[in-house]
C-alpha cells in the first residue's frame, strides 16, 4: 500500500535590483530575505544537523559527483507557516511546508509568492536608490537556470531502480502539462531560430539520466538521499526536473500526476515496459516542438509522442484507482481532480489548444506572445518576446503578465493569507509552525525533523519530529493552545 | 521546428469562414477576440521599457 503523499516545494527565484547597477546577487538576496524576517519575529536560526546533501539514494557516491555545497553562512529561517525561506546560493529561496495534499500545496505555493512580494515591499522600503525584484522562472535566457524542486514521501523499502526507470517516462513527457514555455534555447548548438519558443524553462539544462548533482549535469532523477525523516521507514524523492509555474492548475497537475505515478510505482503497479532509450535527447525534443508531434523512442524501439505516453500513463493511472483507490493522495475528491483535469489537458493540447490556455503555463504564454507579435508585426527573436517572458513570472501585480493571462484559480485569497503565516493543520510542519509562533523566544534552532528549545537551565532539548504525519493539529493542537511556556509543553510532550 | 510552429497558427481565412457558417461561433470568436484586444491593451501598458537592455541586464549565476 503506497504511502501518504507528503509533499513540498522549493522554489529559486531570480533576483534583480532595479537602478543599481552590478548588484551583488547574494547581498540582494540576503537583504529581500532578512528585511521580510525583521518585519515579524525574532530570527530563528536554521539547523544545518541533518543537512546531507552528498549522500546517494543508490548507496554509493560517483567519484566526479560534485554534491551541492551547505551553506550555513547566509540568511536562513523558519517562518510559523512551517516554511524556510533563505539565501541558497545566489537567489532567495522559499521552501514550502510539507503539505498533505496536492491542493494544500498550490496554496503554500502561491503563499511563498505573497511572502516574496510582502518581502520586496519591506527591502525596497530600505532602498531608497533601487527596487529588489524576483521572478518566479527558471532560467536567464543565457545559459544560466535555478530550480523548482519537488519532493515526495516514499517508502524505503522501494528499490530506487525501479523508481528511476519507471518515472523517468513522465518526467520527460509532463512538460506538456505543466511545463512554463520559454523564448528562444539555451541547449548547446541549437540556435534560438531553430527553437524560437520550447515547452520548458528546464529542458535545455539535463545532460544525465540520474545523478546526485543540482547544479552542473543537472540529472532527470536527482538521487539526493536525504529525507530529512525517519530512514530507515522512508525516502523523500527529490525532483529537480520541473519548471516554476505560475499557473495553479499547472502546478497541481505537475504534483498530483507525479505523486500518483509515484504511489503505483511504490505498489508495483506502473510497469517496465515505458522505459525511454534515451531520455535526455527526448527532454529536449518533446520539450522543442510545440507542435507536440516529437517521437520519444522507448527501450524496445517503439516511438510514441509525448502525448501517447501521457494518456498511456493517465490509463493506468484510472486502473490503478480502480484497484486501490487513491487515498494516498489525501481525500477522495482530490485524486479523482487529479485524473479529470489531466484528462482535460491532454484532451485540449491534442485538440482545440486554446480550450487548455487557462490551465497550462506554457500554452497561456504562448497565446500571449503569439497576440503580440501579430499586434506589433515583430519576430521571434524580437527582444520583447523576451521580456514578456520574463514579466509572465513577474509577481508584482502591477507588472505582471500571467496575472492578466486568464489563468483559472484554484485557490482563494483568503487561504494564501492564511497560509503566509499559518502551518498546515495535518503534518509536523503544524508543531513547527506553531511553536515558532507561539514560542519563538525559546527556540534555538529548527529544521525539517527537530526543533531545539533552550529551556533555561543551561540545556537545550532536541524534539525530535521524525515522523512526517505526526505532530498535527490532532496530535498537539490542545497541549500547544494550553502550555504557557515552552518548557509546560515540553513537560507535557513527555520530552 | 519555426516552419511547423507557424503551421499550427490559425489562419485568418477559416475563421472568416466558420463565423459565416455559424454566427454563435462567431460570436464566441468576437469575444475571444476582443478580450485578447484587452489583454494586449494591458500588456501594451505593464511592458518594462527599453527591451533590450532589461533583458540584457537580466543575469543568474550560482542557481540549482
Amino acid at each position: 500500500m503506497a504511502l501518504p503523499k507528503v509533499i513540498g516545494i522549493e522554489t529559486e527565484y531570480g533576483i534583480v535590483v532595479r537602478g543599481v547597477a552590478d548588484a551583488n546577487p547574494i547581498t540582494s538576496s540576503s537583504l529581500l530575505v532578512n528585511a521580510y524576517l525583521g518585519q515579524y519575529t525574532d530570527k530563528i536560526a536554521w539547523d544545518f544537523e541533518d543537512e546531507t546533501p552528498g549522500v546517494d539514494a543508490r548507496g554509493y557516491r560517483a567519484f566526479d559527483a560534485m554534491p551541492p555545497e551547505v551553506e550555513s553562512h547566509l540568511a536562513n529561517a523558519v517562518l510559523t507557516n512551517g516554511a524556510r525561506f533563505y539565501v541558497d546560493h545566489a537567489h532567495p529561496e522559499i521552501s514550502t511546508p510539507e503539505c498533505r495534499d496536492v491542493v494544500e500545496a498550490v496554496v503554500f505555493d502561491r503563499a511563498g509568492e505573497e511572502i516574496m512580494r510582502r518581502a520586496m515591499a519591506a527591502a525596497n522600503a530600505a532602498l531608497p536608490n533601487g527596487e529588489v525584484v524576483v521572478y518566479k522562472n527558471n532560467s536567464d535566457g543565457k545559459g544560466n537556470s535555478y530550480g523548482c524542486h519537488e519532493n515526495y514521501l516514499l517508502a524505503r523499502e522501494l528499490p530506487f531502480g525501479r523508481l528511476v526507470s519507471q518515472i523517468t517516462p513522465h518526467f520527460v513527457t509532463r512538460q506538456l502539462i505543466c511545463g512554463a514555455g520559454k523564448v528562444g534555447c539555451e541547449s548547446p548548438g541549437v540556435s534560438a531560430k531553430q527553437v524560437p519558443y520550447q515547452l520548458s524553462q528546464r529542458a535545455d539544462f539535463f545532460e544525465e539520466e540520474v545523478g546526485l548533482e543540482t547544479t552542473v549535469k543537472r540529472p532527470i532523477v536527482n538521487t539526493r538521499d536525504e529525507p530529512h525523516c525517519d530512514s530507515q521507514k522512508y525516502r523523500r524523492l527529490h525532483v529537480i526536473v520541473g519548471d516554476a509555474n505560475m499557473a495553479e492548475v499547472s502546478t497541481f497537475l505537475k504534483l498530483g500526476t507525479t505523486a500518483i505515478l509515484l504511489a503505483m510505482i511504490e505498489d508495483d503497479e506502473l510497469g517496465d515496459d515505458l522505459a525511454l532509450h534515451d531520455p535526455v535527447c527526448d527532454i529536449r525534443a518533446v520539450s522543442f516542438d510545440p507542435t507536440l508531434r516529437a517521437l520519444v523512442t522507448l527501450k524496445d524501439r517503439r516511438k510514441m509522442t509525448g502525448l501517447e505516453v501521457q494518456w498511456e500513463l493517465l490509463r493506468r493511472a484510472r486502473v490503478y484507482q480502480e484497484i486501490h483507490g487513491l487515498e494516498c493522495l489525501g481525500e477522495e475528491s482530490i485524486g479523482k481532480l487529479v485524473l479529470e483535469r489531466w484528462q482535460e489537458a491532454l484532451t485540449g493540447l491534442e485538440g482545440d489548444r486554446s480550450t487548455v490556455s487557462h490551465m497550462i503555463d506554457w500554452v497561456a504564454k504562448e497565446r500571449v506572445l503569439r497576440a503580440f507579435q501579430e499586434r506589433h508585426d515583430i519576430g521571434w527573436n524580437d527582444a520583447k518576446m523576451r521580456v514578456l517572458d520574463l514579466q509572465y513570472h513577474d509577481v508584482r501585480p502591477e507588472r505582471s503578465v500571467s496575472a492578466r493571462a486568464g489563468l483559472e484559480r484554484l485557490t482563494i485569497d483568503q487561504d494564501i493569507d492564511r497560509a503566509v503565516h499559518f502551518p498546515p493543520l495535518t503534518t509536523r510542519a503544524y508543531f513547527r509552525g506553531r511553536c515558532l509562533d507561539k514560542f519563538a523566544d525559546d527556540i534555538v534552532t529548527a529544521n525539517w525533523d527537530s526543533l531545539v528549545f533552550d529551556t533555561g537551565h543551561n540545556s537545550l532539548r532536541r524534539v525530535p519530529m521524525m515522523e512526517p504525519l505526526r505532530g498535527t493539529e490532532a496530535h498537539v493542537g490542545r497541549l500547544i493552545d494550553e502550555s504557557d511556556t515552552a518548557n509546560e509543553l515540553l513537560r507535557k510532550l513527555g520530552a | 521546428m519555426t516552419e511547423r510552429t507557424q503551421k499550427q497558427k490559425p489562419a485568418p481565412e477559416k475563421t472568416a469562414e466558420v463565423e459565416e457558417v455559424a454566427p454563435a461561433a462567431g460570436k464566441q470568436g468576437e469575444k475571444i477576440k476582443a478580450d485578447l484586444d484587452d489583454l494586449l491593451d494591458e500588456i501594451d501598458s505593464v511592458l518594462e521599457d527599453n527591451a533590450e537592455e532589461f533583458v540584457k541586464s537580466y543575469v543568474q549565476k550560482g542557481g540549482q
